[in-house]
């Protein structure tokens, strides 16, 4: 077991090589960026249950381990990727490998006008004034240890850019497939949307083979005034894969943004998700799904700051958790004085298909201004014993009785997602995740 | 087909059944009456196998299987239907998925092939109009925002597509205006063949008006006290329960 101490020492150690393998790159602005966050993150510690935000969320397990950078693509197989990938005439496809750009496996020729779709370190050669405006301005590196380590080892990613009054009828997805070989991955996602535009962008995180790996991965939303947004995340790590996420999106004047941030994988999996609202008559939709089962761990936390007047949000995440695995949720919504004829709803909904499964819920709401409409909730409960009764007695058996209750239960977190192609995608892998 | 003998059942500790003997036939009609608690609904969950009641005394055989041994599920897959008095509703489960997975479930414990989406949907369409129900509630949540006509009419539609060989219809005219009941009564008496019973729970006797029982028992105090022909229930609709309960007393 290694201390929190010898894991920084690793990271720190790692970055060094690191550095060393980037040459003639150490000159561009962005390893300044890197060099400052490397900094922070060494000034950091690694959280433990004693940080409020850290209370449910046991990090040992990751401590525990070692991991090296990624160093090269290996070879995966075709199906697998598949597996994962959309229809590539219906849409626009990119797929990373340990996290390099894998040519083979994308299709990003013939890319819509209005769009500039790269990998991250192309872009901010390609076009340094416009990235470097705003990458890592809408994370902390001051803050969040994970952050300041992914932003130090920043190499590999996308960049989505949407130019004005463009619509992207075309759906966006990027695939980041990890082989369990004791490493670390650092995918970091700048998404810029700019003003009258249409967007829809799917996120998928998937792994393959028998060791362990590390993902701890950074994604920032920046959306203009009436843009309308639609994001998908689908995290299905191998089962024994740790999992690090943080969401930043930031919503302009009357921008729309619904999320579907959806987990089926990994053993140690914490998302942050936090949105902010800079402009007036802004929406922002929320949608959570966890599914666990033997030892897993999910975490989301969420932030939602309603930081201008006239905003809605609403919230919806739900849990099925089942054996002995654990589920962390906690949802913050802050009203601020300015933020008056504010709606925010919240909702927690869990379902424990086990006795020893374990659920933490906590939904915050902080309101200073006194002209809005707020409520938020949590449940946890078990599957309704005349519902299942009721489709016994019509002869179905108790096991696919049981799916059909759950399935129901997840589905309204999906069902909005306008992509049918996703929406079956989600259903397949919920329905083999609990058959 | 269905012989209950000496049944005695419990909910928290409380005997509801406290010895009923039934036997029905191939083709036959029973009407169970009786007042409110009674134990009529009790013997219609106790038959489906609802798991809060026990069985405590007694034997049920099924088509010569003792039911008693099987799940819920085993139950209605060998052919036994119950109308529920409150069909419940399930949010985010269309009509569709409920009777598509429950009569491939029953056609696969049958050694039958299952039907394919066209079959099914085929299958489906011809049994709705019995029940005049319109296509569009296959698409909609089992019984979601249903009004109670239309609930009782969904079991009669769903009896009609799993064609049970026992039907137990629990109250199913209650809350029913006089043309939901004639639909539902309808639709009862199309389904019914030599091959199949049904047993129908009611307290009063106007569904009996459209669906003409070939026996009728009066179930009081968790046991069956007087058995008749059709013309009891009519006996019993213009002099109540009393006599009857009265008559009883005296025999014990």
């Amino acid at each position: 077991m290694n201390s929190s101490i010898e894991l920084k020492e690793q990271f720190l150690k790692q970055f060094q090589s690191f550095e060393n393998t980037l040459n003639g790159e150490k000159e561009l602005p962005l390893h300044q960026i890197r060099k400052d966050a490397i900094e922070k993150f060494s000034t950091l510690n690694f959280p433990s249950i004693k940080d409020e935000e850290w209370k449910y969320t046991n990090i040992n397990p990751l401590l525990s381990k070692t991991f090296k950078p990624a160093d090269s693509i290996p070879e995966v197989d075709p199906e697998f990727i598949n597996k994962y990938l959309f229809d590539k005439k219906e849409f626009i496809t990119l797929v990373f490998v340990n996290g390099y750009f894998s040519k083979e496996f994308s299709e990003i020729d013939s890319l819509p006008k209005g769009l500039i779709l790269e990998t991250i370190s192309e872009a901010i050669k390609k076009h340094p004034d416009l990235v470097l405006n705003y990458f890592s301005k809408y994370v902390s590196t001051e803050k969040n240890i994970f952050t300041a380590l992914n932003t130090a080892f920043a190499d590999h990613g996308t960049f989505v850019f949407v130019e004005e009054d463009a619509i992207i009828e075309k759906p966006i997805q990027i695939l980041y497939v990890t082989k369990a070989d004791d490493i670390f991955v650092s995918p970091r996602n700048l998404f810029l949307v700019s003003k009258n535009t249409q967007v829809k962008i799917i996120e998928t995180y998937a792994g393959f083979g028998e060791r362990t790996y590390f993902t701890n991965q950074v994604t920032e939303f920046v959306i203009n005034d009436n843009a309308v947004v639609e994001h998908v995340r689908i995290q299905d790590e191998q089962l024994n894969a740790f999992h690090i996420s943080t969401l930043s999106v930031d919503l302009e004047k009357s921008s729309n943004f619904s999320s579907y941030n959806i987990n089926f994988g990994g053993s140690f999996v914490r998302n942050n998700v936090n949105a902010k609202f800079n402009g007036g008559f802004a929406e922002c939709r929320l949608n959570g799904l966890y599914v666990t089962e033997g030892t897993q761990f999910i975490d989301n936390h969420t932030s939602i700051d309603h930081a201008k007047p006239n905003c809605l949000s609403n919230e919806l995440y739900k849990g099925i958790l089942n054996d002995t695995s654990r589920g962390v949720f906690n949802g913050k919504v802050f009203v601020r004085q300015d933020a008056q004829k504010t709606n925010a709803y919240q909702q927690n909904k869990n379902i424990l298909l086990s006795n020893d499964a374990l659920v933490n819920t906590k939904p915050q709401l902080e309101i200073f201004a006194d002209d809005v409409k707020c409520s938020h909730g949590a449940t946890v409960g078990q599957l309704d014993k005349d519902q299942l009764f009721y489709l016994k007695a019509r002869g179905i058996q108790e096991k696919e009785a049981k799916a059909i209750l759950i399935y129901a239960f997840a589905s309204d977190v999906v069902h909005s997602i306008s992509m049918l192609q996703v929406r079956d995608h989600l259903e397949a892998l919920l329905a083999k995740k609990l058959l | 087909m269905i012989e209950i003998k000496n049944l005695h059942a419990n909910i928290d500790g409380r005997e509801i059944l406290k010895g009923i003997n039934l036997t029905v036939n191939k083709g036959e009609v029973h009407a169970i009456m009786g007042p409110n608690g009674s134990g009529k609904s009790t013997l219609a969950q106790v038959i489906t196998g609802r798991e809060d009641y026990e069985v405590t005394q007694g034997e049920v055989f099924f088509n010569g299987k003792n039911l008693l041994e099987l799940s819920t599920e085993a139950r209605a897959c060998e052919g036994i239907f119950l109308a529920f008095q409150y069909p419940v509703e399930i949010p985010g489960v269309s009509n569709t998925t409920l009777l598509k997975n429950a009569l491939n479930s029953i056609r696969k414990y049958r050694g039958e092939e299952e039907l394919d989406a066209m079959e099914f949907l085929t299958l489906v369409k011809k049994k709705m109009s019995l029940v005049e129900l319109s296509e569009d509630l296959l698409r909609r949540s089992v019984n979601e925002g249903f009004s109670g006509g239309e609930k009782k009419r969904n079991e009669i539609f769903q009896m009609a597509v799993l064609q049970p060989k026992l039907a137990i219809l629990d109250e199913t005219d209650s809350g029913l205006d006089i043309d939901a009941l004639r639909i539902v009564a309808n639709g009862v008496t199309k389904l019914k063949s030599p091959e199949n019973a049904t047993i129908v729970v009611t307290h009063y006797q106007r569904l009996l008006n459209y669906i003409i029982p070939d026996f009728v028992h009066v179930l009081y105090n968790g046991k069956i006290i007087k058995s008749g022909d059709k013309s009891l229930a009519l006996e019993l609709e213009n002099k109540g329960y009393d006599w009857v309960i009265e008559e009883a007393a005296e025999l014990v």
